[in-house]
Parts: C-alpha cells; sequence; structure tokens
C-alpha cells in the first residue's frame, strides 16, 4: 500500500491519474473504518487533506449563488456565514456523528461514498446542486440527480476528484429532519429535506413552491416530484390547511423506497417520512 | 509514500518517526503501539465512542480514524502533551474532584474533548456541553459527574478572570 500526500490539485490529478484505482481520501471517516476492520485493502490512498482548493467556500452575491469546497468539514457548514445562507445545510451537518467526526467529514466524502444515508445528499438533491469534478483533461459539472446511480454508486469517472458542489440559495424557508435511533452518532433511519421558494415578490401572485428530498428510504436519495407538482398546483388559499398538510406526508411516504434493514423496517421508514414531510411543511408554511 | 517507509510526525511540539509500521496504520495505533504514547485509547475503531480523541490542526477528531502518513505535515495534540511536567490540568484535577472518573477508560478523549471545547467557549450553555461531549461515550454513566466537572472549571476559570 502507498499513501501519496500531495499538496495542489494539479498534483493530487496528476498523481491520480498515474493510479487510477486508487482510493480517496479526506475525512477519513468511510475508508478509514475499512481499512481498520480489514474489509478494505487499498492498494494506493492519494489523501486530499492538504488541497487548499477544497477547502474553500464562496457566495457570489449578484447571482445568490454558493459554492462550497468538497473538502469543507461539516463542523464549518454548522455556525457562521455558511449556515446563516443554508440552515438546512447546517441542519443536515448537526445531524452528522459527533463533533470529531463532523470536524473530519466532508460533503466530498459524502458524494465519493454516495451512501443514501448520507446525511448531507438530501440537502443536495432539495437544492438542484451541481457537483463540479476535476480530471487531468478539464472540469465539468453534473447535476446531483444525474450523479448519485445508486447504493455507493455515483458518475464520477476513473481519474476524476471532486471538487466542490454548487447551488442557488434558496428564497423562502429550508429545514432539515433526520430519524436514528438516538440524537448524536447515528446514521440515518430516514431524512429529509424541504426547501420552499417564494415565487414572485408581488403579494397578489405569489405562488409559493416547493421541493422535497428524503434519504435513507431508497437505493438513491429520492425526490418527490409527483408530492412537489401536486402541492405547488394546490390554490394558494389551500397550501397550509391542516388537511393539505397532512396529505403532503403521505404522498412523500408513498413515493418512497424503503426496505427492510438491520437499521429499521420499510413500513416505520415510510411511517416516519410522512411525520417527517409533513412537519417541515408545516414549519416552512407557518414561518 | 510506500510500505514501511519512515514518516515523521509532529506531536505535542516534538517530531516522531515512524519506523516499522505498516502505511495503513490509524494514527491511533501509531500513537499506542508504535510511539509508546497509549493515552489515546481504543475501543470502536469506527468513530463511535471518542475514546481516542486527539486534537489535529486544531480539530478534536477521531484518531481512529485518521490515516497516520496523512498527517505529515500536521499538528497533533495528545492527553499526553496537555502537561509536559506531569501536573494535572485543570480539567484532569475537576474530573477526580467531581469523582467523574470510574474505569477510566473514556477519560482521556473526554478530557481532550473538554479542553477543545473550553478553549473555544469559556461559557459553555448546559446544551453546548452536551453536544460537544455527544461524541465521547462512558459506558459507567458517568455524565452526570463529567458535567459536573466541566462546571467546576467553568466557574473557577472564570472566578481566575476577574
Amino acid at each position: 500500500m502507498t499513501v501519496l500526500l500531495p499538496t495542489s490539485l494539479d498534483e493530487a490529478l496528476q498523481m491520480l491519474s498515474e493510479h487510477p484505482s486508487a482510493d480517496l481520501l479526506t475525512g477519513g471517516t468511510d475508508l478509514m473504518v475499512e481499512v481498520n476492520f480489514n474489509h478494505r485493502k487499498p492498494t494506493t490512498v492519494i489523501a486530499l487533506r492538504q488541497l487548499a482548493e477544497l477547502h474553500t467556500w464562496s457566495i457570489d452575491q449578484q447571482t445568490q449563488r454558493i459554492t462550497i469546497g468538497a473538502g469543507v468539514p461539516y463542523a464549518e457548514m454548522e455556525h457562521g456565514p455558511l449556515a446563516d445562507a443554508l440552515p438546512c445545510l447546517a441542519e443536515a451537518a448537526r445531524t452528522v456523528g459527533s463533533p470529531q467526526i463532523r470536524a473530519a467529514g466532508t460533503l466530498g466524502g459524502n458524494l465519493g461514498t454516495c451512501s443514501p444515508a448520507g446525511d448531507g445528499l438530501p440537502v443536495l438533491s432539495a437544492l438542484d446542486a451541481t457537483i463540479h469534478l476535476s480530471s487531468q483533461s478539464g472540469s465539468r459539472e453534473i447535476s446531483f440527480h444525474d450523479f448519485m446511480t445508486g447504493p455507493k454508486r455515483n458518475a464520477r469517472q476513473p481519474g476524476e476528484i471532486i471538487t466542490s458542489v454548487s447551488m442557488n440559495i434558496p428564497t423562502g424557508w429550508q429545514g432539515y429532519a433526520k430519524v436514528g435511533v438516538r440524537n448524536a452518532m447515528v446514521i440515518s433511519v430516514a431524512s429529509a429535506c424541504l426547501v420552499i421558494d417564494s415565487g414572485s415578490n408581488s403579494k397578489d401572485n405569489d405562488q409559493p413552491s416547493v421541493r422535497i428530498a428524503l434519504g435513507s428510504v431508497g437505493p438513491t436519495i429520492i425526490r418527490c416530484r409527483e408530492t412537489e407538482n401536486w402541492w405547488n398546483n394546490l390554490p394558494n388559499a389551500e397550501k397550509r390547511s391542516a388537511s393539505v398538510i397532512q396529505e403532503f406526508g403521505v404522498r412523500a411516504g408513498q413515493e418512497s423506497r424503503p426496505i427492510d434493514d438491520h437499521r429499521s423496517t420499510a413500513e416505520y421508514r415510510r411511517h416516519a417520512i410522512s411525520v417527517l414531510s409533513s412537519r417541515l411543511l408545516h414549519r416552512g408554511t407557518q414561518s | 509514500m510506500s510500505e514501511h517507509e519512515i514518516y515523521t510526525l509532529r506531536i505535542n511540539g516534538d517530531e516522531h518517526h515512524v519506523k516499522d509500521a505498516w502505511i495503513g496504520e490509524s494514527l491511533l495505533y501509531v500513537l499506542r503501539e508504535r510511539l509508546g504514547l497509549p493515552g489515546a485509547k481504543g475501543a470502536c475503531e469506527q468513530g463511535e465512542c471518542g475514546s481516542c480523541t486527539v486534537v489535529l490542526d486544531g480539530d478534536a477528531v477521531c484518531s481512529c480514524l485518521v490515516l497516520a502518513a496523512s498527517a505529515v505535515g500536521s499538528e497533533i495534540a495528545t492527553v499526553e502533551g496537555l502537561s509536559p511536567d506531569g501536573s494535572l490540568t485543570d480539567v484532569q484535577q475537576a474530573f477526580i474532584d467531581e469523582g467523574a472518573v470510574q474505569c477510566g477508560f473514556c477519560t482521556p478523549g473526554l478530557i481532550m474533548a473538554v479542553h477543545h471545547l473550553l478553549d473555544h467557549n469559556t461559557t459553555p450553555t448546559e446544551l453546548e456541553v452536551k453536544e460537544a461531549l455527544s461524541g465521547n461515550i462512558c459506558r459507567c454513566t458517568g455524565y452526570g459527574r463529567i458535567f459536573a466537572a466541566v462546571d467546576k472549571v467553568v466557574s473557577v476559570r472564570l472566578g481566575a478572570s476577574q
């Protein structure tokens, strides 16, 4: 086994082109568990912790578009200006593992592993995030919806490094909720991220629309397009009613595709999604 | 770096050469088994228990999840470095005074986590203390006394600064 420690993105891409099957390491919260338990024996590891390019984030004030480096740890998303811009990401970040894990774990790592239980991924789906990748032959971008192709499967090609994600800051309320067996240090049983776009500024034809994405209840993160369309097309006067909010949750639950596994049952997960979705919509429409 | 290559880690301000190690070893393993620094404890080896907590470039992290060879060039602080002359820090003394140590296995990780918290937040709320220590598992169920120890350090430090 070889460990490579590049200090720039260019150097890392050069190393990756020479070792196309190398494992990329950021926070280590997935890869090192597999190494510690002898479940994986990497031949080459390229550790990205010294790549300053991956550790920055920025907001374009004009376009209200935010770009977050793949190596920014979750701890940095929990508080401060990044959390002010994307409270749903801050809430998701706060549910990741423990403070020690959040100091290490990154969105790039979440995307590289692409577990359906990755806490950051429903946020990227709800915000229609773009994933930015670089290789020696150049860089490309891909929608998150096309990037995650299955459980622990993604569209990253050999020779590519995930460098950042970008998304527009929503104009309305945003929130995240997760169910696990305890508050801290828990892998999600079911999670949901809900974003409201407030639509036109004119009070007369204000038409709020909703985006909702689910985690841990399918082979990929699930965007509830049918539920969104149903709610978006309701007359405004009905959108906040208690019965609509309850039906919204039921519909989101129907769009989930959960399974029974060692962490929970499909039935419980579907129920949890219904409750979480209704709760988020309630919070979002009352605020 | 390839198999069995010697590399150097900077721990508690000193350079340590790591020899005859498998290159895939975690920082926890290297600290304990290669460098004779057994303060960080190994239990779960998957980042769940916090007993291996060290400070890496200013962040409290689980050393079991750090690939040791990837920490070349980083500043590593372990419980051994808190008080180089072997005396107790105020946090360690408060743990003893408040009876926050039972079997002691989780204690070094908790001590590191508490020092890290209080370095960044001199007056944490109860919720902030609980959240900061949520990655450190104590199975002797000593949390009440651990929180009492943190409270004591906070009040003593506040009194000293006034």
